[in-house]
């Protein structure tokens, strides 16, 4: 017995709620450092802060063991520049992005994390992360150093992107932290940020939230706050009976943290840019297809036939041998690497993959469905390091992938995988397991707080380490080195600040707003019904094609949706509130990304944005950043080139700033 | 079992994401603690297995088994998702899927890096 149906039917009844209920019950909990997040980087952020003797809470929606993006696994690392085997320094690596990105990144964030993302792993391997080949499965592998038993991925030239055996990295930091004894509040919704007075634009001086499971109400005082939550992944694609698998995001990526940021007044850049809703649509399960992206990034794609597809470099040159794909070629100096949040690369940096033209020869009859990934045409080692090692370690990929294929017989020496069959166009990205991407789903791809040389926000009090809260910022390790450098900032700032004074009234305010939905007439729509609606509103009116009007319109329904429905809404029990909470969230994200859809009058294939009012691509007048913010409720804009973080009040150089602000 | 037929909604879907060994199971609700979603609750009952409440909540990471000290849980993405997933044995041209009858033996290699 198993499901609630089945208990239903075999006993007559329904199971009471298991945790004793405690609504409207109120606990006041101090830190030097709170952090709004527990995923990889609020994790690493925690460690760092203890081990610098403050006080460290952490709120998590779910538990800190496991919880979190990152939190399942990491086959690979980017940007660890400083590793003893890389010939990529932190300037090249942070110049490359700035250049594919055309600016429309953080060269902050980026030069930061391949500074200092090698240490943070050296950390990750002294808490129990293997990192090298200590068992030398792989020993004279073009991808391993053999004297430091460190093995690489995408180009093995340059060696500045680590293959690591992180299935375990989330338990290491949480073992960790509770070693350091870091106050650890799981199952904890966020609901807001205290400032002081209660004023929008104020310091941050704590936070609010509600446990998912007693619904008991916490005021968290802190004297500095980090923000580390997750992104948006419900905004625009929600469908959890059917994606959740295909979702490289949790339930829980509720964009809590942006949400409560926005309502205190701080400052946000590049929400307008989304992306194809590929990894959170109607796809596959992550990895469990046939495809040669990331993780699977250089195995041989074979037809129906058998007959192999053709790689090419970035500037259309067939590759001659297998080896090639690994490499970087003709001009380039080093490789980037897929997956560290870049929407485009430059051809300088971009590595090498099928054929472009693939959806074309498809559509000829060239290359015969369904196509299949062939492992066996790679080299036994290269073979074993993608399934074994890489699969095997990379997130979601241990128990529902490598174990679960490996038990029903699949054997990558002697099996094809089969690649989805889809539309012609779909194959014109290399992830397959994707699948076929829909126009109207997008995802956030790279909005944020707006921060500075220190990680902080506009704020003060308030810090944003993580790739989802902090703008343009990259992967899985650039999460943990955010995290452990905006804690050391944290940390010091409260050694150093007056002590933070909560708003009662602000309190008082917050609590009623957050126990409404259980105190509702029950008629009211439940939160997954909200939750459909608003992913509605923003496929309909915030899509990949907008104008004033639709986004005008989608910020009035949202708008109905908060005063009317979601004001109405109502919720059973403790996880029914929490997960009301987050829809609430939600509403205040999207309002965000209209809002700054509606200001960047122009259209942008950097930020793969279309107005359909202002149809000019990439108009020079429109290269800038567009910092906004709420001002007394109101919406405030501002204008920032790409580049403020090498301007004034900044020194002039990457080195300069991060030597003035690192320590 | 009672033979008493119930007004139930439909089952939820996804509908075996967790699956629980009854016999294996002791129902230390270890896998209900970690849960990143709260997809399980304890069952009123000690001992029981847990109750999979919220299956759709689910994102198919593997805490709950990796968590499980006995053996008796297992996972499955949702039907759509795994009757996707096929693979042809080169020498033979056979075809396989996950979830099908008579499946070939299974390959008991473990993965890089050892025993943790």
């Amino acid at each position: 017995m198993t499901t609630w149906n089945e208990y239903a039917e075999q006993r007559g009844t329904l199971p009471e709620w298991p945790y004793p209920v405690q609504y409207d019950k109120e606990s006041e909990i101090a830190a030097d450092v709170l952090i709004i997040g527990g995923g990889v980087a609020g994790s690493h952020a925690a460690i760092s802060a203890a081990r610098l003797g403050a006080k460290v809470v952490i709120a998590e929606t779910g538990h800190l063991k496991r919880s979190g993006s990152g939190g399942s696994g990491v086959d690979h690392w980017h940007g660890a520049c400083k590793n003893p085997c890389s010939k990529v320094t932190p300037l090249d690596y942070t110049q490359a992005v700035m250049e594919s990105a055309h600016g429309y990144s953080n060269g902050m964030a980026r030069y930061i994390t391949c500074s200092e993302g090698w240490d943070t792993l050296l950390e990750c391997e002294e808490i129990g992360v293997q990192i090298r080949d200590v068992h030398d499965e792989f020993k004279g592998a073009e991808f391993r150093d053999d004297e430091t038993k460190l093995m690489f991925a995408y180009d093995y030239t340059n060696r500045h992107i680590m293959r690591v055996w992180g299935y375990n990295l989330k338990q290491c930091l949480y073992y960790e932290m509770k070693r350091l004894g870091v106050e650890m509040y799981n199952r904890t919704v966020v609901t807001s940020l205290l400032t002081e007075g209660g004023r929008q634009g104020g310091r941050v001086v704590g936070a609010t939230g509600v446990n998912m499971r007693t619904g008991e109400f916490y005021v968290f005082r802190s004297k500095a706050t980090i923000i580390a939550s997750g992104g948006g992944g419900r905004l625009y694609s929600f469908a959890p009976e059917l994606t959740a698998s295909s979702s490289m995001s949790t339930m829980n990526s509720a964009g809590t943290g942006h949400a409560v940021g926005w309502d205190a007044g701080a400052e946000f850049v590049l929400m307008e840019q989304t992306g194809p809703g590929r990894l959170s649509g109607f796809g596959y399960a992550p990895y469990s297809m046939g495809n040669t992206h990331n993780t699977y990034h250089g195995t041989s794609i074979v037809d129906a036939n058998g007959k192999e597809v053709p790689w090419f470099d970035p500037f259309g040159r067939e590759l001659k041998t297998v080896e090639q794909r690994f490499l970087p070629n003709g001009e380039q100096r080093f490789q980037l690497g897929a997956g560290i949040g870049l929407g485009t690369y430059a051809e300088e940096y971009r590595s090498s993959d099928l054929a472009r033209d693939l959806p074309e020869r498809i559509r000829k009859g060239e290359f015969q469905l369904p196509l299949y990934a062939d492992l066996t045409r790679l080299s036994e080692m290269e073979r074993r390091c993608i399934w074994g090692m890489m699969i095997g370690n990379e997130g979601k990929s241990r128990i529902p992938i490598y174990d679960t294929l490996t038990k029903a017989g699949f054997d990558p020496d002697k099996d094809m995988l089969q690649a989805p069959v889809m539309v012609p166009e779909a194959y014109q990205h290399s992830n397959f397991w994707g699948g076929t991407p829909i126009p109207h789903l997008r995802s956030l791809a790279g909005g944020g707080f707006l921060v500075d040389w220190d990680l902080r926000t506009s704020l003060e009090g308030l810090y944003a380490a993580g790739t989802s809260p902090v703008f343009g910022a990259g992967c899985h390790g650039e999460s943990h080195t955010m995290g452990r450098y905006a804690a050391r900032k944290a940390a010091a700032y409260a050694k150093a600040c007056a002590e933070p004074v909560v708003d009662r009234q602000q309190v008082a305010a917050e609590k009623a707003r957050a126990y409404r939905p259980i105190k509702q007439n029950k008629n009211g729509a439940g939160w997954k019904e909200l939750n459909y609606a608003i992913a509605r509103v923003m496929q309909d009116y915030c899509g990949k094609y907008k104008n004033l009007r639709t986004l005008n319109r989608g910020l009035s329904l949202l708008k109905e949706l908060k005063e009317n429905e979601g004001a109405a809404a109502y919720a059973a029990n403790p996880h029914e509130l929490g997960r009301m909470l987050e829809c609430f969230s939600l509403i205040t994200l999207g309002e965000m990304v209209m809002h700054a859809s509606l200001e960047r009058k122009c259209s942008s294939a950097y930020l793969d944005f279309y107005r359909l009012d202002y149809p000019q691509m990439d108009p020079p007048e429109w290269e800038k950043h567009l910092p906004m913010r709420q001002e007394d409720g109101r919406v405030a804009v501002r204008e920032l080139p790409l580049d403020f973080h090498l301007k004034a009040p900044y020194a002039p150089s990457y080195e300069e700033n991060y030597e003035r602000h690192a320590h | 079992m009672s033979d008493k037929i119930y007004m139930t909604p439909n089952p939820a879907t996804p509908n075996k994401g967790q699956r629980f060994d009854a016999i294996l199971c002791n129902g230390c609700n270890a896998c209900v603690e970690v849960c990143p979603t709260d997809v399980m609750m304890p069952h009123p009952e000690k001992e029981k297995p847990p109750i999979v409440l919220y299956p759709e909540e689910c994102w198919f990471c593997g805490a709950c088994i990796e968590e499980c000290g006995t053996g008796a849980l297992s996972m499955a993405h949702p039907l759509s998702q795994n009757i996707s997933v096929n693979w042809q044995r080169k020498e033979t041209g056979a075809y396989y899927r996950l979830g099908m009858k008579n499946p070939p033996p299974p390959n008991r290699r473990p993965p890089s890096g050892g025993k943790r």
